[in-house]
């Protein structure tokens, strides 16, 4: 079992104001075998904690930890975080001009395994990979990401996770944007992730929707860059009856 | 008679079609101010642009002609030169002009169709005595055809290539320079473009100290259809100035240019003038003209100046566009966040800059060799990088 854990996480970003403090103070432990979800309203950083876990630039950590299996990785680069077995899905996939997917996929492929894919089973399993997430082959021509939907863009970050089956997915609003059917091609996807149960998933959502098709196993309300409240499955059914609008209210009084 | 008379072509008054001359004398020396040289660092041409003996021999030239194809060195006095209707812009190209004292004459016949390049290898065996140059390159109607000229050595050149597309021809035409760093290397070049031919010119330079290359087209006929495709990189020292400029002279013609280049250390220079003339009588043109600079380290710099003018209300599509920029955070962002280290995920962005314009030149063999130019090239800097 692998652990993922965030203690009294704080956060800013440089505004033209000066630092902007987004997260404060968040805690959050995820198990492999685990699926958790992240709820909450715009604006709370749900996406400031991903890149921040992911290692982003833009944030910069003022206190707390986060490590895996006890061992620190803010310290570590961007890419060294995913060799160590983290994965982010984006909220907004970035394209990569003229860098084919298959290049990349490739080169990430040998970079988190620290040794080439096997030619001849690596075509197949790319293509596999596309097919599970219903992106033709021709896909893996095209440059990363360039020109393609916003739906596709999310499948395509789903076929990542299955391709580089990290330890632990950070997936961010992977069912946004999606229509009813890539929403469930997704959640398989993830599904089949998170089955092999060894896997870890740290599930960002505004909606409940994807809810019905991807199980957690614990929900945390997440507002004002702190998780509000956490609780099992029902939580999201109350969010789902009730809304954000009594944690928003709290934590405006607690600033207040 | 002139070729604008031979079309009966408006006259147009604008600095982007200087008068030619061959008379010297209508050439001054440059100084620097002047709009065409405002960019050149003409200290460092070894008096090209003044009056350094071109009579230099130290050079060598290999032509390996593709079957069909005929190449042949002829006196200039008996050559065919000025069948593009050039006439020298500029000094040095009136000097090289004058100096030639052969013309490689490389011709296709009309409607052979020729897959394999012919190739003119510049071989230059030293920088002390200039040499001049002078290139035709006739496809005839209806051909197809790729002619490749490959520059290395160390050079002091100065040079004039025409190039003539008969009606319907197909050419591409391909200059490599892969100089030694201690090349000069001035190029003016001009084509002529037949009623519905096609010209696909690319430009690749990767060395040399300076390499100023000026290549302008025009069109003989309706329908007529020009692509630049370019790629350069220069290091540390080195000034790569390419001055393109499409004149379109006939009605229902098209030009296509697309430059993009990297720069990496110490005062690596490029420059980028993408000049598009559409006459009056250029009816339902179709222009575009783009030059997208990746500067890698501090103390490059890349001028990039498109510039468009239009004498005719009727056209089909004009436009231009220039962006100069480092490396995108978020691009690498991404690749790094799938475990790419970042030396890996900055080699793939440049690559990736590069490729969807190495995939257009169309020439398997050589689009392989750019890629690899460009790993070396890559493999001085990038790694090391802040960002
Ligand atoms: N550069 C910046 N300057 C000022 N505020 C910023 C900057 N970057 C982010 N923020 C703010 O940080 C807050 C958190 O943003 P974040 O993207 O993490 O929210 P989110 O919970 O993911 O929202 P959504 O549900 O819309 O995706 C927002 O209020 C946002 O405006
Ligand atoms: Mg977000």
């Amino acid at each position: 079992m692998a652990t993922l854990e965030i203690k009294d996480l704080h956060v800013t970003v440089t505004t033209e104001e000066g630092e902007k403090e987004i997260l404060k103070g968040v805690d959050l432990t995820v198990r492999t075998g685990e699926v958790h979800a992240i709820m909450g309203p715009n604006g709370s950083g749900k996406s400031t904690l991903a890149y921040s876990i992911a290692g982003h630039p833009k944030y910069n950590i003022t206190g707390g930890t986060v490590t895996l299996d006890g061992v620190d990785i803010l310290s570590m680069s961007v890419d060294e975080r995913a060799r160590a077995g983290l994965f982010l899905a984006m909220q907004y996939p970035v394209e990569v001009p003229g860098v084919s997917v298959a290049n990349f996929l490739r080169t990430a492929k040998t970079a988190i395994d620290g040794e080439a894919p096997k030619l001849r089973t690596w075509v197949k399993d790319v293509n596999a990979a596309l097919e599970r997430v219903t992106l033709d082959k021709d896909f893996a021509q095209r440059s990363v990401n360039e020109g393609f939907s916003g739906g596709e863009k999310k499948r395509h970050e789903i076929a990542q996770l299955e391709l580089l089956n990290p330890k632990f997915a950070v997936l961010d609003e992977t069912d946004s944007g999606l229509d009813i059917d890539a929403l469930r091609v997704v959640s398989d996807g993830v599904n089949r992730y998170s089955d092999q149960g060894d896997r870890g998933v740290l599930l960002i959502t505004h909606y409940t929707r994807i809810l019905r098709y991807i199980k957690p196993d614990y929900v945390h309300v997440f507002v004002a860059g702190r998780v509000a409240d956490q609780g099992g499955p029902e939580l999201a059914d109350e969010l789902e009856a009730n809304g954000y609008d009594k944690y928003v209210k709290a934590a405006a009084e607690a600033s207040a | 008679m002139t070729l604008a008379e031979a079309l009966e072509l408006s006259p147009v008054e604008s600095h982007l079609h200087p008068e030619g001359s061959f008379d010297l004398a209508d050439h001054p020396v440059p100084t620097g101010l002047e709009e065409i040289w405002r960019f050149t660092p003409l200290k460092r041409l070894r008096d090209l642009h003044q009056d350094a003996p071109l009579g230099g021999d130290d050079h060598t030239i290999e032509v390996v002609a593709a079957p069909g194809v005929t190449a042949v060195s002829v006196p200039a006095a008996e050559s065919a030169r000025g069948a593009s209707g050039y006439v020298p812009v500029d000094r040095v190209s009136a000097r090289a002009w004058a100096a030639a004292t052969t013309v490689l004459e490389v011709t296709i016949p009309a409607e052979a169709v020729i897959d394999e390049p012919t190739t003119i290898r510049v071989h230059g065996g030293g920088i002390d005595n200039a040499g001049a140059g002078h290139l035709l390159v006739r496809a005839g109607q209806f051909s197809k055809a790729v002619v490749v000229v490959d520059y290395d050595g160390s050079a002091t050149w100065a040079e004039n290539i025409e190039v003539v597309v008969e009606d319907g021809a197909q050419l591409t035409f391909v200059t490599i320079q892969d100089w030694n760093d201690d090349s000069v290397h001035v190029v003016t070049q001009h084509a002529t473009v037949g009623r519905d031919a096609e010209l696909r010119h690319v430009a690749i330079s990767l060395g040399g100290d300076v390499v100023r290359a000026s290549t302008s087209a025009d069109y003989r006929g309706t329908g007529g259809s020009v692509e630049m495709l370019g790629v350069y990189f220069a290091d540390a020292g080195q000034h790569i100035e390419h001055r393109l400029f499409a004149d379109h002279t006939a009605p229902r013609t098209k030009s296509n240019v697309e430059y993009k280049g990297a720069l990496q250390g110490q005062d690596a220079h490029t420059v980028w003038i993408g000049n598009v003339l559409i006459r009056k009588e250029a009816e339902g043109i179709l222009t575009y003209e783009s030059n997208d600079n990746l500067v890698l380290t501090d103390g490059a710099k890349a001028d990039s100046v498109p510039n468009l003018e239009i004498e005719t209300g009727d056209i089909e599509g004009a436009g231009h566009a220039s962006t100069t920029g480092r490396f995108d955070d978020q691009h690498l962002f991404y690749l790094q966040s799938r475990g790419i280290p970042e030396e890996e995920a900055r080699r793939l962005v440049v690559h990736g800059f590069f490729n969807d314009i190495i995939r257009r030149i169309g020439v398997p063999a050589l689009q392989e060799r750019l890629v690899a130019s460009i790993e070396d090239e890559l493999a001085e800097h990038v790694g090391r990088i802040d960002a």
